[in-house]
């Protein structure tokens, strides 16, 4: 780790003027992400600015019966949240998949947004990687990719996003509130994460400098009706090999409206729009579920060693839709 | 048969006599003792497989404040060289495998020394690297022995002529993955060189084992070097023989002038020089006749040593002593690789090698239309196959039907993929086990009268978690015809009497042999009333059982596995074992070294893989958070129990030893009870979801 | 870099000059000399560093300290009161909670600071009604338990100690 100078000012314009004006420095918030790369000499920033005290450890309501989150809450306190647990329990449940209740303790909402990928050659900076030093070639094509991506992925990177929270803020439509040079700006969380494509060293499409301060979850009437389902190697402390979330609102047996996003699948949280579009409409039954889901995945392209990844996406989403349409309130 | 000890404290439930400082960490490990003004050393690791280090640039590193120096190949110390060439680093430029210790960087801070580990330049000259183990290589060499120095093949009858003429056949190859030990407390080194001599707070299995090989690689005499190691954060045989780390550390204190060096392994690290298990491929051929009897047993192993230190995993030994059959063979081939140095790791030999063989059994078993505990109880040897010797004991039918009983593997449906419950397949399965007796000579302890009825009791054994040090003070109470509250036993020290390394599975046996013997010579001469100060030294007599009897412990692994049917998903919500070892000294500690065994042994089954990157020649996965060892929420269920063994002939304690045969087995078992759940066999470990999905697809 | 900070360890405050970039884990260790929380991967990976930080388990090898100035640490050896044992040093060593001891700390760390969340009522990854609050069975337990690694294998003991102690609690 190099020398790094550590400042915590006294309002959030300070804080990203003080990055802005600095092409290597980094705001910091738990550290469990920034901290671990800068051991691994994966991040080198020379400044840490410490927004931990800045950003808002607060849980609002809002008018239309949704949230806001402050980018400043752990990871815990989020998922403890009564009303998170009761109108959105997807969130809840999605951060409670993710890392160890130590972790979850000192991890924010902001920061576990911006975890990069686990890819064990970005982590190692004695092998190439294109998304860490752009040009270098992307080890992983050819190597060691069980974990990587079968959707959206590009010559340059094949890595996955790893943030559980982020699959789930994808699928409820949620809203990134960014501070930055130029003022407040919001970003849709289904787009805050980009393809790898020719710039893999770009995980999200924030600017430097920009902060994100909270997260809006947009009221949704059938968001109690949502669920996380995590496949992984160990039953608890491990990354997904997929992930998916998802609500679903059923009226006289029909899918009125559905939310779906997969983790673990792509170089973002996988927004499955395809799926969503097939479903509406139609009958909330396994063949349709099935059916929604292969189309979703038709355009999979899996890698030498991952293509299991295709048939359990598939498998988890028609499991996971099949048990919330048999949910009590199911009309 | 030997004098047996008549147990009063051995056989009780107590407290370790260590808990108390563990419980709360005051217990001080390696790296934590307090020292003076430490300097904290960085290694340098060689970033290519194979070449030579032609030039490192540390100017950088030397010039930033609180760099002390920079160790590398062309200015360390001299070391004798020629014996051990995993040890005699830094004595050449040449590299023998990524991740080699090349130099190292003492500063005054941690953060300084990594950080001018960075910022030193290696040039290279590069040359082809090969590191792929593989049965079709052209190279493959038979060693001379394998571990620790047993025969590399063995023969019987007429394997091949036999395995074809059988009525019921099993044909199959089986791999192991490269694993690494993994143990909780990264290896670490406190290396203090003053006008004292040296003196090393390591983190090791054997304080005598260690001085032993820093008096030889540094020329130095035994009362030259202290080697204390009071708590060790675990082992599993990856501090059982030094690695290059100790010899850094010690390199690096000679240029101290008497400052203490402290060299903490990082994790990712331990993936490079302190040893793993060589991945195996097995190729077992078993042939029997209608009735399950076999007539042909084979297992042929091909597995990875180093190209610059032979380690020969002994992978085929289980197989030649488990079962009887007139024909058999195993036989041992090794790729010399330009990998790391392969090493132990808890239960070697045993561990791989009753994986492939208990597989074949399971699918023998259905091959003939029989219950595999049926199958195995048809094979049961009335003496030793291997050596012809009779056994001291071996209860392995015993532990087979105690354990079906407690299992309940008579509601056992009898074929594979019968029960689906809640969107899991769920099966279970049977593996046997076993792990030799082993002891060695060069344990001596001493016996010495404190006043008041009280006794300390010094061997400089070493207890990394196996409670040796409580059982230690159980066999000496016992001993001595005194409660074990009046006995304090020191270990962990070589200023203490010499002891043999905690490792495979004897640490009891040489340690609390030479208890034992020091206990009656000291009672013989100062008898029942000794005078504080009264003391006695007296080393491990001979133990004439060992070459009667053939020696070993038993035991039956039962697990019962659920495979989600979305997902492939692997759990295994219940292991159960039963052993056969002897006499159970403390149940307390023993139950915990049979479960942690079998804990590891679904770690191994389900998780645990080392993944190395031909292109680079290294392990990638070299984290805990990419290998994976199991979490507390993988463990639902283990229970382990014992059968009550008679066996005069092992040790005057009459004990096996326990530390190992937990892990032997138990991924065999988990193998066997997914197959039961889901009709997909499983030969390669880990068993991971893909497998399971494959079908699906 | 240079930085001024005081932490409050077991009860016992200590002003100290930390690198910015000393983890808090290696102040305690390196600089403090308090060794009960350990060092197992210093990534965040396998839990033996946990503490109670200002009241939560939290892992301290991805803290850095001078971004906890003010903390107030208690380790397993401050959940000692006047030399008596905690609740749960007592149960880990009745039930052989450990084999080793090396992660043991940071496991009773993590324990007491699970226990109190559970209470608080926050749900886990296997609570199946997050609408009600948990009831910490072994299953709860496990999963709330998974951020602690120990290679010995102790964890049917470790949830056994931990089972005891929650069941006294809730009496």
């Amino acid at each position: 780790m190099i020398p790094f100078d550590y400042r915590r000012p006294d309002d959030i314009g300070t804080a990203v003027a003080t990055v802005t004006g600095n092409p290597r420095a980094a705001f910091l918030g738990g550290g469990t992400n920034l901290v671990d790369h800068m051991k691994l000499g994966v991040a080198e920033p020379e400044l840490l600015v410490d927004v931990t005290g800045l950003t808002s450890r607060d849980i609002e309501r809002l008018p239309d019966g949704g949230l806001r989150v402050g980018a400043g809450v752990r990871n815990s306190d989020l998922a403890a949240d009564p009303l998170v647990r009761e109108r959105f329990p997807v969130l809840a449940q999605a951060l409670l998949s993710g890392a160890s209740g130590q972790l979850r303790n000192l991890a924010t909402t902001g920061g576990n947004l911006l975890q990069r990928t686990r890819c064990v050659y970005f982590q190692d900076v004695t092998t190439p990687c294109n998304k860490r030093e752009p040009g270098q070639g992307c080890s992983a094509l050819e190597g060691y990719h069980r974990h990587h991506a079968v959707l959206g992925a590009s010559r340059q990177c094949v890595a996955v996003h790893p943030s559980d929270l982020a699959v789930a803020l994808a699928a409820l439509d949620a809203v990134v509130r960014v501070q930055g040079p130029g003022g407040e700006r919001t970003i849709p969380a289904e787009t805050l994460h980009r393809l790898p494509g020719e710039h893999p060293e770009r995980d999200t499409v924030l600017e430097h400098g920009e902060l994100i301060t909270a997260v809006d979850l947009p009221g949704l009437p059938f968001g109690p009706r949502s669920r996380y389902r995590k496949a992984r190697d160990r039953a608890s402390f491990a990354f997904a090999l997929v992930s998916v979330a998802a609500a679903l609102d059923v009226a006289g047996g029909l899918v009125r409206d559905v939310r779906i996003a997969f983790g673990g699948l792509a170089h973002k949280p996988w927004r499955a729009r395809l799926a969503e579009d097939a479903l509406r409409g139609r009958p909330a039954a396994p063949d349709e579920f099935r059916a929604a889901a292969e189309a979703e995945l038709a355009d999979a392209q899996p890698l030498r060693d991952n293509g299991f990844k295709v048939p359990m996406a598939r498998n988890m989403l028609v499991s996971v839709l099949t048990e919330l349409s048999a949910e009590d309130g199911a009309a | 048969m030997t004098n047996l000890l008549s147990p009063s404290a051995m056989g009780t439930d107590r407290v370790r006599v260590d808990g108390a400082a563990k419980v709360t960490g005051r217990a001080r490990y390696a790296c934590e003792h307090p020292v003076p003004h430490p300097v904290y050393l960085h290694p340098l690791q060689a970033t290519i497989a194979r070449g030579t280090v032609r030039e490192l640039h540390t100017d950088d590193a030397t010039a930033l404040p609180g760099v002390l120096t920079v160790l590398t190949p062309f200015n360390a110390p001299p070391l004798e060289t020629g014996t051990d060439a995993e040890l005699e680093i830094l004595q050449s430029p040449e590299v023998a495998f990524r991740g080699q210790l090349i130099g190292a960087v003492l500063a005054e801070t941690p953060e300084i020394a990594r950080q001018a580990a960075g910022l030193v330049r290696a040039r290279y000259d590069r040359e082809p690297h090969d590191v792929t183990l593989s049965a079709d290589r052209d190279d493959l060499y038979a060693p001379e022995v394998v571990n620790p120095s047993l025969p590399t093949d063995t023969h019987d009858g007429d394997p091949d002529a036999a395995f074809a003429a059988a009525q019921r056949a099993v044909e199959a190859t089986y791999t192991t993955p490269m694993l690494h030990n993994n143990p909780m407390e990264p290896h670490a080194t406190i290396a203090i060189w003053d006008s004292d001599g040296l003196t090393l707070y390591d983190s090791t299995q054997g304080v005598h084992a260690m001085r032993e090989v820093v008096t030889s690689v540094f020329g130095l005499e035994p009362d030259q070097v202290r080697v204390l190691a009071p708590y060790v954060g675990g082992g599993f045989g990856s501090k059982g023989t030094p690695h290059a780390n100790l010899v850094l550390a010690v390199l690096a204190a000679k240029r101290t002038a008497g400052r203490p060096v402290k060299f903490a392994v990082t994790r990712q690290q331990m993936f490079s020089f302190v040893g793993y298990r060589t991945p195996t491929i097995q190729r077992v051929r078993l042939g029997a006749d209608a009735d399950g009897r076999l007539v042909s047993i084979s297992n042929d192993v091909v597995e990875q040593t180093a190209r610059i230190k032979e380690f020969a995993e002994q992978t085929g030994v289980p197989a030649r002593s488990m079962y009887a059959a007139p024909n058999r063979r195993t036989t041992h081939r090794l790729a010399a690789l330009d990998v790391p140095v392969p090493s132990w790791m808890r239960a070697p030999g045993e561990c791989p090698g009753m994986f492939a063989p208990e597989v074949a059994m399971d699918e023998l078993a259905e091959a003939c239309g029989l219950d595999p505990i049926e199958l195995r109880v048809r094979n049961e040897p009335e003496t030793d196959p291997d050596s012809g010797l009779p056994f001291s004991s071996r209860n392995l039918v015993a532990c087979l039907r105690e354990g079906a009983r407690r299992f309940g593997w008579d509601r056992r449906p009898r074929l594979p993929r019968s029960t689906l419950d809640g969107g899991w397949w769920v099966g279970t399965g049977v593996a046997s086990s076993s792990y030799p007796v082993h002891s060695a000579p060069g344990s001596s302890a001493t016996v010495r009268a404190t006043g008041g009825g009280r006794y300390e009791v010094l061997i400089g054994a070493v207890d990394i978690g196996t409670g040796a040090w409580t059982v230690l003070t159980q066999i000496a109470a016992d001993a001595l015809a005194v409660p074990a509250e009046r006995v304090d036993v020191r270990i962990g020290d070589t200023d203490l009497p010499e002891a043999t390394v905690a490792g495979g599975s004897s640490g009891t046996t040489n340690w609390g042999s030479a208890i034992v013997e020091a206990a009656r010579e000291f009672r013989q001469k100062f008898g029942a009333d000794p005078h504080p100060g009264d003391e006695l030294t007296a080393g491990m007599p001979e133990l004439p059982g060992h070459e009667r009897f053939a020696m070993r412990a038993f035991g039956a692994q039962f697990a019962e596995v659920r495979v989600n049917a979305d997902t492939g998903e692997v759990r295994v919500p219940r292991l159960l074992g039963v052993f056969a070892a002897g006499r159970i000294l403390n149940p307390r500690t023993a139950r915990s070294q049979f479960i942690g065994g079998m804990t590891m042994g679904l770690s191994m089954a389900l998780h645990e893989e080392s993944v190395v990157d031909e292109r680079f020649g290294f392990v990638v996965n070299h984290d805990l958070a990419e290998y994976h060892i199991a979490s507390c929420a993988d463990v639902a269920s283990v229970q382990a129990h014992w059968l009550d063994e008679h066996d005069p002939h092992v040790n005057p304690m009459g004990s096996k030893g326990i530390g190992e045969i937990g892990i032997v087995g138990t991924a065999a078992a988990v193998a066997n009870a997914a197959y039961h759940a889901t009709g997909v066999r499983v030969r390669d470990l880990p068993i991971k979801a893909d497998e399971f999905l494959e079908e699906a697809r | 870099m240079e930085s001024e900070i005081s932490l409050t360890v077991d009860g016992v405050r200590h002003d100290l000059v930390v690198d910015t970039r000393v983890s808090l884990l290696d102040a305690l260790r390196e600089r403090l000399g308090i060794t009960s929380p350990k060092k197992g991967c210093d990534h965040g990976q396998c839990g033996t560093c946990t503490v109670l930080l200002d009241g939560r388990r939290a892992t301290t090898c991805l803290a850095l300290a001078v971004a906890h100035d003010g903390a107030d640490i208690t380790t397993s050896a401050g959940l000692e009161s006047g030399g008596t044992p905690h609740p749960l040093h007592q149960a880990f060593l009745d039930h052989d909670g450990f084999q080793c001891g090396y992660c043991t700390p940071g496991q009773i760390c993590s324990a007491a600071g699970m226990l109190d969340e559970a209470e608080s009522g926050w749900p886990s990854a296997v609570t199946t009604d997050l609408a009600r609050d948990p009831v910490l069975d072994a299953e709860e337990i496990r999963e709330r338990m998974s951020g602690n690694l120990c290679r010995c294998g102790a964890y049917v003991n470790i949830v056994a100690a931990i089972s005891e102690v929650a069941g006294r609690r809730s009496a």
